[in-house]
């Protein structure tokens, strides 16, 4: 007999901990939307979830991998692309996700990021880009755009700082794939995290979202619906663009689409054969 | 592969040590004095292979070795003082996470850049206290180029068996000398592994501990799934605020070890039987009171020495009894005396005498002779 909860199933829970549900996140929040982009996406592809494993850093965006039921972690703040790096190579068998936000990733973390780009090893980083640290309570953080106002660049004078813009610096590093999508473009966001995954070499998926609670609060910029309508009448979709023209206007315009998509050498692939080499001349 | 001879230096031995207790993953950043393991891995790991891998520090370093270990592969890192420092919070993680990993530290003199070429042992209470919060690890202290091997090999059995991470802390003089290796055909080498789940996927809890305190350990692509986190955590894996998960969890991640302190304490005791001076020393400054003690004994003086091979967890136990045998203790460290309060706090109403000498050159044979004629004279 099947009951009224059973079909009521989201045809997605099965990658979920629903034991852990209601998560953590604030209303209006873009997280879930990516955290759901990236669920559609393994669906989508078919690929083994059990070979799945899901790494973390530290933030609001940091949760994500805890949601997912299949091997996840939950790493230091800034460090799980260096954890996605030892696991990669320990076992390159598996498919190795990073979800992690703006701060986690280009701040603290900023270091494993580009190093991780100019070696080329396969995994996929999805970034959520919220313009701020939203987890330790709104503070600028390196994609805050100059003179916002964040609960550490005050009023009347914002941040006296500047930002990076991810897609450049993921495609000057050597990322073979390199895409950004609002949190909005969920149809188009998903099939760029699955050409993602599948890619062998790095991959870079930057996801623009709303923090409503700290960052969209400080800038007065709405609540969670006013600002994710904002970001889909920003979005620019200019696909193939090179990745060297793709700017992000808060205000006035976020460029979207797919940057880069090559073909290099990736380095669990090298690492085998050098493997075979010294084996052989071991001999 | 059957037994092989080779004349090398201490770091090499540590890393055939490693190959031979199984570690096929190796991330570092090189620095001095712990480079040749950098090095040597580089030239090997390939070979069996395995992985060498040089990031972009020694976070990244540690972190990825951490993943390694999670991926199902013995794994290690390398380095001395200045990384070791920057190793710390990711210490904390393997230690919340229960992760198998060995951290060799070649000690150099410190703090900060301090003397890179000269050895020191200045590291011994950052081992155990260098990260946050309250939590145990296993610190082995070799003192000859054979002991490099064997106690790596020692190391990777007990990060395994207890899934902490375990230090192998060798000051630079034993990382850098050169003496006879023997590796034992790997058919004679105990090699331990992790516990792995029994029970079906669905029924795993990834912290619940067996009775020893350690729960099996799944890993990824395994077909388990788990959150390991360094947030405290209960026995499901998922994060808790709660006071009594932070006690249980606190209280297990110590005890797992403090419990077993017989099993893990390793030591040497060297003419100490009718001893009335007994030196306490670990790595080089213990080859100098041998020599010392020897000396002494020609003179008739009733020297010995209490060798530590392992000083984390503290053989408390050890030095309580000696406190009770010998009418003084001396302490000879090369740092301003560090594992001399330790010593101290266990020796009872025994005198503990403090011999520092924080600089590159080890206390040297004829000073620990002077010191313990000095004290049996007092
Ligand atoms: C070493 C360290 N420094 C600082 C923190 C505090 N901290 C936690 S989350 C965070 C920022 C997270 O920002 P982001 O990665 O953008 O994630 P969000 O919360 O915005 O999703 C900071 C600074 C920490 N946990 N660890
Ligand atoms: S603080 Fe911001 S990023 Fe964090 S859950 Fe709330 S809305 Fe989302
Ligand atoms: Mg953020």
């Amino acid at each position: 007999m099947t009951t009224e909860s059973d079909t009521l199933v989201h045809p997605l829970a099965k990658y979920m901990r629903t034991d852990r549900l209601p998560w953590i996140y604030c209303p209006g929040c873009s997280i879930g939307i990516v955290t759901g982009m990236v669920a559609r996406a393994i669906e989508n592809l078919g690929i083994d979830f059990n070979k799945v494993v899901i790494v973390s850093g530290i933030g609001c965006t940091g949760r994500v991998s805890g949601y997912f039921k299949t091997g996840t972690f939950h790493t230091t703040h800034g460090r799980p692309i260096a954890f996605a790096e030892g696991v990669k190579i320990a076992n390159p068998e598996l498919e190795v996700i990073v979800v992690s936000g703006d701060g986690d990733i280009a701040a603290i973390g900023g270091n494993h990021l580009i190093h991780a780009c100019r070696r080329n090893i396969d995994i996929t980083v999805v970034c959520l880009n919220n313009f701020n640290y939203g987890m330790t309570g709104g503070q600028f953080g390196p994609t805050t755009e100059h003179e916002r106002y964040t609960q550490t660049s005050p009023r009347p004078i914002g941040n006296i700082e500047w930002p990076f813009n991810l897609v450049k610096l993921a495609a000057s590093s050597g990322a073979t794939f390199v895409a950004r999508w609002t949190a909005v473009q969920v149809r188009r966001a998903t099939k760029s995290i699955e050409k993602a995954i599948a890619k062998r070499g790095f991959s870079f998926v930057e996801i623009v979202g709303a923090c409503p609670t700290s960052y969209g609060r400080s800038n007065r910029l709405g609540d969670g619906v006013e600002m994710h309508r904002h970001l889909l009448k920003v979005a620019d979709i200019q696909n193939g663009l090179p990745p060297h023209e793709a700017e992000l206007e808060y205000d006035s315009r976020i460029v979207c689409g797919e940057f880069v998509d090559i073909d290099k050498p990736e380095y669990t692939e090298v690492l085998k054969k050098a493997q075979e080499k010294a084996r052989s001349e071991a001999r | 592969m059957p037994e092989r001879v080779m004349f090398t230096m201490g770091d090499v031995a540590c890393a055939e040590g490693a190959l031979s207790a199984g570690c096929r993953y190796f991330g570092g950043y090189p620095i001095t004095p712990a480079t040749e393991i950098a090095e040597w891995m580089a030239i090997r790991m390939p070979q069996v292979g395995g992985a060498y891998v040089q990031y972009e520090d020694e976070i990244a370093s540690i972190t990825s070795v951490i993943g390694a270990s999670w991926a199902g592969t013995k794994a290690m890192t390398a380095t001395s003082g200045p990384g070791v420092s920057l190793m710390m919070e990711a210490i904390g993680l393997a230690v919340m996470t229960e992760t198998p990993l060995v951290l060799v530290n070649i000690m150099r003199g410190g703090p900060s850049t301090g003397q890179p070429t000269r050895g020191q042992q200045g590291d011994v209470m950052q081992a155990k206290w260098g990260s946050h919060g309250d939590y145990q690890i296993i610190a082995l202290t070799p003192a000859s180029v054979q002991e490099m091997f064997d106690q790596t090999v020692r190391a990777f059995n007990l990060a395994e068996q207890y899934r902490v991470p375990v230090f192998v802390l060798a000051d630079e003089t034993v990382g850098h000398m050169r003496e006879k290796l023997v590796i034992p055909d790997e058919k004679d080498l105990e090699i331990v592994d992790r516990k792995r789940p029994t029970v079906p996927p669905e029924e795993y809890l990834p912290f619940k501990p067996d009775e020893d305190l350690v729960p099996p350990m799944a890993t990824f692509g395994s077909g388990y799934q788990f959150y390991a986190t360094g947030l405290t955590h209960d026995w499901r894996g998922y994060p808790s605020d709660k006071d009594d998960v932070q006690m249980e969890l606190i209280t297990r991640l110590n005890e797992k070890i403090l419990r077993n302190v017989d099993k893990i304490v390793e030591m040497e005791r060297f003419q100490l039987d009718d001893a009335d001076v007994a030196i306490i020393a670990y790595g080089t400054p213990s080859r100098s009171a041998k020599r010392a003690i020897r000396e002494a004994r020609r003179q008739g003086l009733k020297a010995g020495l209490l060798r530590l091979k392992t000083i984390w967890p503290f053989p408390e136990r050890a030095i309580m009894d000696l406190a009770s045998e010998v009418r003084h203790i001396v302490v000879a460290e090369q740092n301003m005396g560090q594992l001399y309060h330790m010593v101290r706090a266990s020796a009872g109403t025994t005198p503990v005498h403090m011999m520092r000498k924080p600089v590159g050159t080890p206390q040297l044979p004829q000073e620990i002779l002077q010191k313990i004629r000095e004290v049996v004279t007092q």
